[in-house]
């Protein structure tokens, strides 16, 4: 068992949880993820390590209820216990391995969207207490939905933060801001690290691409084991079949499929609807789903 | 109880129509009259040509005049000392290729039912309270075993009655490897068999910690270094699934037989309570011809769907079961035997709607001695399916091998090790099972587990 040190529900629906995990604390790196499962019969769920405590054996998740698994998992308190958390899985963020005088020459630009944030945190802090200062871009859909705004303030060079409606900060997608600092503002960047929904990613690397600008995407598909046994996860880079588990989770963005990885996050959206709905009405199920006749 | 001496004595079943709705076990085994009188066939030979067949050796003539004289736990005694898993190995070995393909008997008639046997034994043991006997000494010696399948299992155990204090890193959640995560509810329960197996290597002392990726959580050179171990087997079985390549394989509703079977038996997707999805096809193509292959029809099957067995050679060339490909066919799923795809149709919305394939003839024999199956020209036709399951083997995961320095690996990626010990190219690292042969069965996983338990023995005696 994994206990929850704290758990704080950082924006509707949004919760940050720090759990102790004395071997993944020891050993992970930024841009890898766990795999947790609340009880004995819970699915198991990926998340992207938010942050990590080597001395106090702690690792921060950032969980966001989107079906019946996370609904469940929300519901913890602090004290309470995960089942299962294993990790560091898929592989580290390829800066972590650089030489590090020449990482303190580049210009990085990180774009962190929704959620994305918590796993951008980590990779902007362990820049920063190595002496690379780098901006990011943070938006989301609108002002209740940003998250982590203070912390990540303390380790940026510039944080952008913008907001799809104009509720706060700039106004507009994060593509718009990219072209903005890139056009008007006369910025220029080595590299890009974008990480957030996919249909974002896709985005902000069809914007890059204009400029020419590298781009690293963190790809969060369908996992069943996490460890390179189900296959689930496939997604096609430059024509080729990679497995974001063992292979990833970072890739050449400029070189992802998005449209079929898109497509193959549909898999299951009806059967997880279903279980949603069954487990949020439960003996009132009554097929509201639409996709079964309630508990038959 | 009155037989003739050429046959086995037969052995209960479900019957197929009923057993194709559910995920009950399919065979019910001997009951212990049955069991004495199969046993009775046995002419108990000297020169016992089964125990060569078998690759951890048990005392087969040895345990059978036991139950012959109705001494079961003694039969369960002599049985354990060869092998932890006696319940398992009773019901998915592929004794007609090894023990019972060698018996005598099976000269002039049928051989003697002893896989059945074994598994009655361990039954019996089991719902008696009988556990194996442990160590009586402790050597003070820390050994880690990575992987808690059928390798890891067998190697913990033989190694913790030697003395050594012994613990297993498994990656998943639940202990027990490819028989949790591979082999289906109906042909090895879960919670009456594997789990109690498991129970009685823990009761020798073996500590199992799951949730940690050797490679990852930890390395074998920390292991080694910092935690105290003296030697590390390695057992962490088969790797990344195959797929053809052929155009379609990323659309949805084509999964690859390691993540249809995980989902049904680790996440039991087959339950309908189940948080974990499964998609439950109308009509399923598997492609491939062994057992995974058969487990994952016959998985699909329970869940309702019209199951194709797509396979590229003929019968006799299946490498499952005879009793995985008997108990198929009697449940329905329909053999699409010298066929093989070549792609996979997609519709609109990128769901599977068909998969087009050729029809094939045998030709010349190839490297492996089977008959190369040749493509019969303007032979192409469509099959209407709605799901596709890849059963095409695996390839080694490289989690561990590109983890630890000095640990060699041959062009297929497979770890390096001897037959003889399971000694790899790093000193004080042993390995043995899938990782080392690529997929192979539970029971030679069993005898890499036990030849290295053997190695490592002598290593630390040194």
């Amino acid at each position: 068992m994994y206990k929850i040190l704290k758990a704080e529900e950082l924006t509707a629906n949004i919760y940050l949880m720090v759990v102790e995990a004395p071997r993944v604390a020891g050993s992970c790196q930024p841009g890898q993820f766990v795999i947790v499962r609340t009880d004995a019969d819970g699915e198991r769920i990926p998340l992207t390590i938010c942050d990590y405590d080597r001395e106090s054996g702690t690792v921060t998740i950032v969980v966001q209820v989107v079906g019946a698994a996370t609904r469940m998992m929300c519901r913890l308190k602090t004290g309470d216990s995960f089942h299962d958390f294993v990790g560091p899985l898929g592989r580290p963020s390829d800066f972590v391995s650089e030489d590090i005088e020449s990482l303190r020459k580049k210009k990085i630009l990180f774009v962190a969207g929704g959620l994305g944030t918590a796993p951008v945190y980590p990779q902007v802090k362990w820049l920063h207490e190595r002496g690379v200062d780098a901006d990011v871009i943070m938006g989301a859909k609108t002002k209740d939905l940003l998250i982590m705004e203070e912390e990540m303030k303390a380790v940026a060079g510039n944080l952008y933060v913008t907001t799809d409606d104009g509720s706060y900060g700039r106004s507009g997608m994060v593509t718009k801001v990219i072209d903005d600092l890139i056009t008007d503002e006369g910025k220029s960047y080595d590299v890009c690290v974008a990480i957030g929904p996919m249909i974002m990613m896709k985005f902000v690397c069809l914007t890059t691409a204009k400029y020419n600008l590298p781009t690293v995407v963190s790809m969060n598909p369908i996992m069943v084991d996490g460890t390179g046994m189900c296959g689930a996860c496939r997604l096609t880079v430059d024509g080729e079949v990679k497995f974001a588990c063992v292979d990833g989770p970072e890739f050449d963005g400029h070189k992802v499929d998005f449209d079929q990885a898109m497509k193959r996050q549909q898999i299951y959206k009806t059967e997880e609807g279903r279980a949603f709905l069954k487990a949020q009405e439960g003996d009132t199920h009554h097929g509201g789903c639409g996709n079964c006749g309630g508990n038959d | 109880m009155q037989t003739d001496v050429l046959k086995k004595v037969p052995v209960r079943e479900q019957e197929a129509k009923v057993r194709a709705a559910n995920f009950e076990e399919v065979c019910l085994g001997y009951d212990k009259e049955e069991a004495m009188c199969e046993a009775g066939r046995c002419i108990n030979c000297k020169n016992a040509q089964c125990i060569k067949g078998c690759p951890v050796a048990i005392n087969i003539p040895g345990f059978i005049e036991k139950v012959k004289e109705g001494d079961i736990a003694a039969a369960y005694q002599i049985i354990s000392e060869s092998s932890a898993l006696p319940a398992v190995c009773g019901r998915v070995c592929p004794q007609e290729s090894q023990c019972e393909g060698k018996c005598i008997r099976g000269i002039k008639g049928e051989p003697i039912s002893i896989g059945k046997l074994e598994r009655f034994v361990a039954d019996w043991a089991r719902e008696n309270g009988i556990k194996p006997e442990g160590a009586k000494e402790k050597k003070g010696k820390k050994v880690a075993v990575i992987g808690s399948g059928p390798s890891g299992l067998t190697c913990a155990g033989d190694l913790a009655k030697m003395g050594y204090d012994v613990t297993i890193f498994e990656a998943l959640h639940e202990p027990g490897g490819v028989l949790v995560y591979g082999i289906p509810e109906f042909r090895l329960p879960k919670r009456d068999v594997v789990e109690k197996e498991i129970e009685n290597v823990k009761s020798l002392g073996v500590k199992i910690e799951t949730n940690v990726v050797i490679g990852k959580s930890v390395t074998i050179d920390e292991l080694l270094s910092e935690e105290g171990f003296s030697a590390v087997f390695i057992g962490s079985g088969a790797g990344l699934p195959k797929f053809m390549g052929i155009p379609g394989e990323q659309a949805n509703g084509v999964f690859s037989a390691n993540e249809y079977l995980t989902r049904s038996n680790l996440m039991k997707a087959f339950d309908e309570d189940s948080n974990t999805p499964i998609m439950r096809g109308r009509k399923v193509a598997v492609v491939g011809g062994g057992n995974v292959a058969m487990d994952a029809a016959r998985t699909a099957l329970r869940l309702g769907a019209e199951v194709h067995i797509v396979y590229r050679r003929s019968e006799e060339e299946l490498p499952a079961r005879v009793e995985e490909v008997h108990h198929a066919k009697e449940e329905g799923i329909i053999f699409d035997l010298l066929t093989n795809p070549t792609e996979i149709l997609e519709d609109e919305n990128g769901w599977v709607c068909g998969m087009k394939c050729v029809r094939m003839e045998l030709g010349e024999p190839d490297a492996s001695g089977r008959r190369r199956p040749v493509v019969i020209e303007g032979s192409e036709f469509t099959m209407e399916v709605d799901t596709v399951i890849m059963s095409l083997g695996t390839s080694p995961n490289p989690l561990i091998s590109s983890t630890t320095e000095g640990l060699e690996v041959n062009k297929y990626q497979c770890i390096v090790a001897d037959e003889e010990f399971g000694r790899t190219t790093k000193e004080g690292v042993y390995a043995g099972g899938d990782a080392v042969t690529g997929a192979a069965t539970v029971i030679l996983a069993m005898g890499a587990g036990k030849a290295a338990a053997r190695g490592i023995d002598e290593y630390l005696s040194k």
